[in-house]
């Protein structure tokens, strides 16, 4: 029997959720409820939305440090802007993502790194961030509010809506003929170019794109928390990238995985909640996640290891 | 002829230049192909081959001189290029590895979008590689990672002549047979035949000489970035080609000097995987590692590395030398310099006490330089600055300026024009005199009649030793190709 490689790139990430999630229900038999899953899963969706922007990032061969900054952006725009005046906050959302464009044409026209890029964006978003709240506060427009603690029948919202997420960049990114195009950057710029296309547009799209989930990731989180604070979502750049990882996706080679990508994202949230049921303190908590993290890309370097031995025979 | 320059123009570049910074690529070289015919474009490295398709093909802007296709003027560019027809297959592989083979037709085809593109594309390459390379075995969902060398060429080769709306008018075909091997080389060739047959046109460019006669209907051989011949295929012999390129054919007969088994062996290993022969190396011999291509002898290679160290804590052992095939990948450093990259594997010694003495580098340089003939105005220069044949001499230079007794090499004479491999072959024979070992894979025959003894393989293991005058073309592909199962 030969499996693809894909599929071998999803199956860790699916397992060690199982197991994270089998271990969890065994510390803590009610969290098998329906509320016990929302409230589990509930941080998980902006996080799986901000780790398919950076997936999208990376599957150009890029990386971008400044998600989580402007994660935070978007969550203070939502607060305020998007919550008083809806119309501004759209031009603004929309002015946001026409600015990850740009940003997208100045690495690829200037051949610069978009490590150094983007963590100078950092800055500035996070800069702008601070001038529109200052203080912790604001509030979450009422849709979002509704929409992220509608109560659906028999599965959790935060469960419908990971696999909603996952299906639609799924479907954008492995099955549409434009989701090629982007991995085929990634993979072989040259080829791409040689075959006619345009790569600056790729790019630019791409990175629109992944500021478009981005925006859609700042409105989930408000629509959670109630209200923003600019430091909010400081913490999604390494959980993005660690997502993107930890889901199979690889930094470079267009090897990425949209379906991994929200598992990893849910692995990572459901990972703080384990711990927590371990009763280890918080302070250790980011180191454990780090020892997850080791634990499951050494188990896929061992896949990739024995594939290839396979391969050899 | 007459009726041949009746035919419509398919591409046709007049009075191209083309300079990079100092270098003339291209120094006025008109290149004018009809539809129908398969033209042949021969020439030394860095004759400007490469650089007059790039200019065909609309990647490179010319600095003078003017391109048409079929026959008007157009802008240039990549696009005008493709709305005309024109297709590409390049020397080195350039299908992207992480997608599919179906995902990769799509990139090319632009046609191949909205609801059911996927199994559209399937359904073209499927066809495609039936009608060039019948019973090749690729499946069109896997991905091009999780496929071998050849079978990727392949690929490559059946997505540029697939049309969807229009077939391709030019398919420009770069070294297209470099991973294949005899009998898929002939699918390709007689595929072109019928291509062309059937009005389309081909721009073949290839170091196998006996392909390039056998196909094409005219040849242009190229010297020093201009045309210098440009004749019907029926007027050229290998011999007239090989002169037409300005390198004097030194075809004299290499004097094996007897058998030199009987010397002190200085590397071992058993039968591979259980059967088939056990593979011994003497002191001053040549071997050859012959046989279809990608059928064990590179990852024989890597074991008899290994076998002196470890995988797991490498340490650099001075006894062996690895010249590798893959020169861009585990080859050269692309951003050091030409005198660097050739002292890496020998800094120590002529280090002192971990103080790289540059002087002794430089003399080193030097003395390879002259040795063998890099041609560079500076070692100091980026080691992207010289032509792939002086690429690898360089690689060449590097392993055999340190002290190690055996030099293991990887069909390294891939993509390198006659005249280097020439001046490489006369190293290596004063070299082997001088009490060196080399263990060299091969995919080519010339290279293997060179060699004291060859080892032939056949699905992973040994199935023959040639040894002296049993090294023939003759005993080597019946070895290669016995038992009937052979592709």
């Amino acid at each position: 029997m030969r499996i693809s490689t894909g599929t071998i790139r999803l199956v860790i990430p699916a397992a060690s959720l199982a197991l994270l999630l089998a271990a969890v229900f065994y510390m803590q038999p009610r969290a098998m409820s329906y509320t016990g899953l929302n409230l589990l899963f509930n941080l998980a969706v902006p996080i799986a939305l901000a780790t398919v922007a950076q997936m999208l990032v990376m599957a150009v061969n890029d990386l971008d440090l400044s998600m989580g900054a402007f994660v935070s952006f978007c969550a203070c725009v939502t607060a305020t802007f998007l919550q008083a005046s809806p119309a501004v906050g759209v031009l603004i959302f929309l002015g946001a993502i026409a600015a990850y464009a740009v940003i997208g044409v100045v690495i690829h026209v200037r051949e610069l790194p978009s490590i150094v890029v983007t963590l100078g964006m950092s800055f500035v978003w996070s800069g702008l961030a601070v001038l529109m709240l200052p203080s912790p506060g604001g509030e979450a427009p009422g849709w979002a509010r509704w929409l992220m603690t509608s109560r659906p029948p028999f599965v959790p919202m935060a469960i419908v809506a990971s696999v909603i997420i996952a299906l639609v960049t799924h479907f954008a990114i492995m099955r549409s003929s434009v989701g090629v195009l982007i991995r085929g950057v990634g993979g072989n710029v040259r080829s791409v170019e040689r075959a006619g296309w345009s790569v600056i547009r790729i790019r630019a799209g791409t990175y629109a794109l992944a500021g478009f989930f981005a925006v859609l990731s700042g409105i989930a989180l408000v629509g959670l928390t109630t209200s923003a604070d600019a430091n909010i979502a400081l913490r999604y750049t390494l959980l993005s990238i660690a997502g993107v990882i930890l889901g199979g996706g690889e930094f470079i080679g267009g090897k990425v995985s949209p379906i991994g990508a929200v598992i990893g994202a849910l692995t990572l949230t459901l990972a703080g909640s384990f711990l927590s049921f371990m009763r280890i303190s918080s302070d250790w908590q980011i180191g454990a996640q780090g020892a997850i993290l080791i634990v499951v890309l050494a188990l896929r370097l061992l896949l990739n290891r024995l594939e290839k031995r396979e391969k050899s025979r | 002829m007459n009726e041949v320059t009746t035919r419509q123009e398919v591409v046709a570049a007049r009075g191209i230049k083309v300079t990079f910074g100092a270098v003339k690529a291209l120094d006025g070289a008109d290149l004018v192909i009809h539809a129908g015919e398969c033209v042949g474009l021969v020439g030394h490295n860095g004759a400007g081959k490469s650089t007059i398709v790039n200019v065909i093909n609309g990647g490179l802007p010319p600095h003078a001189g003017e391109i048409s296709y079929g026959g008007v003027r157009a802008q240039h560019g990549i696009s005008t290029a493709r709305a005309n027809g024109v297709r590409c297959v390049f020397q080195e592989l350039s299908l992207c590895p992480n997608l599919t083979v179906n995902e990769n037709a799509r990139i090319m085809h632009a046609e191949l979008a909205g609801w059911n593109w996927r199994s559209r594309a399937g359904a073209l390459v499927k066809l495609q590689l039936q009608e060039i390379f019948p019973g090749h075995g690729i499946d069109c969902d896997s991905t091009i990672d999780d496929l071998s060398i050849a079978e990727r060429q392949m690929v490559e080769i059946a997505v540029s002549f697939a049309g969807l709306n229009q077939k391709p008018k030019l398919v420009i075909l770069d070294e297209p047979t470099s991973s294949l091997d005899a009998g898929l080389a002939a699918q390709l060739m007689a595929y072109i035949r019928r291509f062309v047959g059937e009005g389309g046109s081909v721009l073949l460019i290839s170091h196998i000489l006996g392909e390039i006669l056998s196909t094409s209907d005219r040849i242009v051989v190229m010297k020093d970035g201009r045309v210098v011949a440009d004749r019907s295929a029926s007027e050229f012999s290998k011999r007239s080609l090989v002169e037409a390129m300005g390198n004097v054919a030194r075809e004299k007969e290499w004097q094996r000097t007897g058998d030199k088994r009987n010397r002190a062996p200085v590397l071992g290993a058993p039968a591979r995987r259980g059967h088939g022969l056990a593979f011994q190396a003497h002191r001053g011999e040549m071997i050859g590692l012959a046989g279809l291509a990608g059928h064990g002898q590179t990852e024989t290679l890597l074991d008899l590395y290994l076998s002196r160290n470890s995988n797991w804590w490498p340490a650099r052992r001075k006894e062996i030398a690895f010249v590798a095939g893959d020169r861009s990948l585990n080859g050269i450093f692309p951003l050091w310099s030409i005198l660097k990259n050739l002292s890496v594997a020998s800094l120590g010694d002529f280090s002192a006490r971990t103080i790289v003495d540059r002087n002794r580098e430089g003399a080193l340089g030097n003395g390879w330089k002259k040795r063998i003939e890099i041609r560079t105005p500076d070692m100091e220069n980026r080691i992207l600055s010289l032509s792939g044949g002086n690429q690898q001499k360089v690689l060449f230079a590097r392993a055999l300026a340190t002290s190690a007794r055996i030099v293991l090499m990887d069909d390294p004479m891939r993509g390198v024009d006659v005249g280097t491999k020439q001046e490489v072959y006369d190293i290596l024979r004063s070299e082997a005199a001088g009490g060196r070992t080399f263990i060299w894979y091969s995919t080519e025959m010339d290279e293997i009649r060179l060699c004291d003894r060859v080892y032939v393989f056949r699905e992973g293991a040994i199935v023959a030793e040639l040894a002296g005058d049993e090294v023939t073309e003759k005993n080597v592909l019946e070895a290669s190709f016995s038992g009937g199962e052979a592709a």
